[in-house]
């Protein structure tokens, strides 16, 4: 079952429609509700090796719908502390619950003032509705 | 830029809230509810797709029956007035110009329902090649096409069985259709042929009986489980019907356009296959990925009812046997695939 559509406050956005969960010095990662509804049922996801290093504004991954593949851009820099297994068997998990058990992968950070250029709730709502 | 044409059901899909897409110059509607759903609905019960972009060529005249069976590759000796039979226009080299079901219906009279990215050049292929006595006219703007398909859509719709590949004209609650007992799917179903102005009465009406509607991603998974080739992926005037493995579908004991080139081929051999396969590592094929010792995905996608990736591709001849372990490329990684038997996916029981 898909969730029905929201954007947390507590969450920072980026453009390409990815959230950073901030605690400390780690993150977690995942992708919008508008991000796995403009994809679609999600049925792979290709994940980074735990250890490597993720890079603002790169891709770190993919995942893909029956249509279509998506890279998954870092929000933030840092190292891969942990891939979500849940999601890599079964991916829809992401459809179900984005922010929740559909998280992608926890990082240590890089450089925590990265977050500065991130996007509030409020600023991420607005570029939605530009799109 | 080119505007994209609609099919007379384009608000009733808007209305359902389907993602429209561009597709062969029409703006079609790809999914609704969402395309494993809609995939499941189709083997489970019954689906509806709006193929409305199709084209329909009328081939009229004393002489057609001769004109057509020197320019398609199936023999129509074998299709009575109330049959059709799937077959390929080829061209000189034995090239694929389109796939395609030619319903008989008189001696003298053919409907062709062709792919609509194909429509235009078929038209002007045949239309070239006419000879005195046969006429030859594009009449798809005239009609509207719906796909009814599953295991349950005869029951939906209230019709008899009847043997595949024949038609009648039938009532369906008030609407007069063609009713052809043909598909893309691989399931039990009919295809609707009526005219375009009668098309949104039709629609509601299997939708009230319960039909889901379907997109054409659903479409697509369904025709690749069942191996069912796609014209402009898997087959095209640069690949041969034999090479294609539709060589069932050429008459190589008749003449027709580029059944020599066919037959030398299927006597010496094809060089490369078209075969199915199943992915054994995680990922997705998809069209276009290299496969290793020179052999190429012409569709891949995930497969609903196994779960996995699932493509078809050509390979050399010599790795093309069932259970050949292959290597496809997948955007730099390299993931197992092994050739299965055609179809992917076959109804249990």
């Amino acid at each position: 079952m898909a969730a029905p559509e929201s954007y947390p406050e507590e969450l920072r956005y980026h453009r390409e429609h990815d959230w950073a969960r901030i605690d400390g010095d780690e993150a977690v990662l995942g992708i919008t509700w508008y991000a796995q509804d403009a994809l679609g049922e999600l049925v792979h996801y290709e994940p980074p090796e735990e250890g490597s290093t993720v890079t603002k504004d790169s891709s770190y991954g993919e995942v893909e719908s029956v249509k279509a593949v998506s890279d998954i851009i870092a929000p933030l820099s840092g190292e891969v502390l942990e891939v979500n297994q849940a999601v890599v068997d079964a991916p829809e998990t992401v459809n179900e619950d984005p922010y929740g058990q559909g998280w992608l992968i926890r990082i240590r950070l890089m450089d925590p003032s990265e977050a500065e250029g991130l996007l509030d709730v409020g600023a991420y709502r607005e570029l939605l509705t530009d799109q | 830029m080119q505007t994209l044409q609609r099919t007379p059901l384009y608000e009733r899909h808007r209305a359902l809230g389907a993602r429209m897409v561009p597709f062969a110059g029409w703006e079609m509607p790809v999914q609704y509810e969402g395309v494993i759903p809609e995939h499941r609905a189709v083997r489970g019960d019954a689906g509806v797709f709006d193929v409305s972009h199709m084209g329909e060529l009328e081939v009229e005249g004393p002489r057609v029956h001769e004109l057509l069976q020197s320019l398609l590759s199936n023999d129509l000796d074998k299709v009575e007035p109330g049959g059709a039979q799937y077959t390929l226009l080829t061209n000189e080299q034995g090239g694929i110009l389109d796939d395609l079901i030619a319903y008989r219906l008189e001696p003298g009279r053919y409907l062709l329902i062709v792919n609509a990215a194909n429509r235009e050049s078929d038209f002007q292929w045949l239309k070239e090649r006419e000879i005195p006595g046969s006429d030859v006219r594009d009449v798809s703007d005239q009609f509207a096409l719906l796909a009814v398909q599953g295991p349950r859509s005869l029951e939906r719709l209230g019709l008899d069985a009847a043997p595949p590949f024949t038609f009648a004209m039938q009532e369906l609650d008030g609407v007069e259709c063609m009713v052809n007992r043909t598909g893309y799917t691989g399931e039990l179903g009919v295809e609707l042929l009526v005219p375009a102005e009668d098309a949104v009465a039709l629609w509601d009406r299997v939708l009230a009986r319960g039909v889901v509607p379907c997109g054409l991603g659903a479409r697509d998974t369904l025709r690749l489980e069942v191996c069912f080739p796609l014209h402009g992926n898997d087959i095209g005037p640069d690949t041969d019907a034999v090479s294609a493995g539709l060589g069932w579908v050429c008459a190589l004991d008749k003449d027709f356009t580029g059944a020599d080139e066919l037959r030398r081929i299927k006597a010496e051999g094809p060089t490369e296959k078209l075969v199915a396969f199943v992915m054994e590592d995680s990922g997705i094929p998809r069209a276009g990925m290299p496969i290793a010792g020179g052999g190429r995905v012409t569709s891949g996608s995930h497969s609903p009812m196994l779960d996995r990736g699932v493509g078809m591709g050509y390979v050399p001849a010599g790795q093309s046997e069932t259970g050949t372990e292959l290597t496809i490329d997948v955007r730099g990684r390299d993931r197992r695939a092994q050739i299965v038997k055609k179809p992917i996916y076959k109804r249990e029981g």
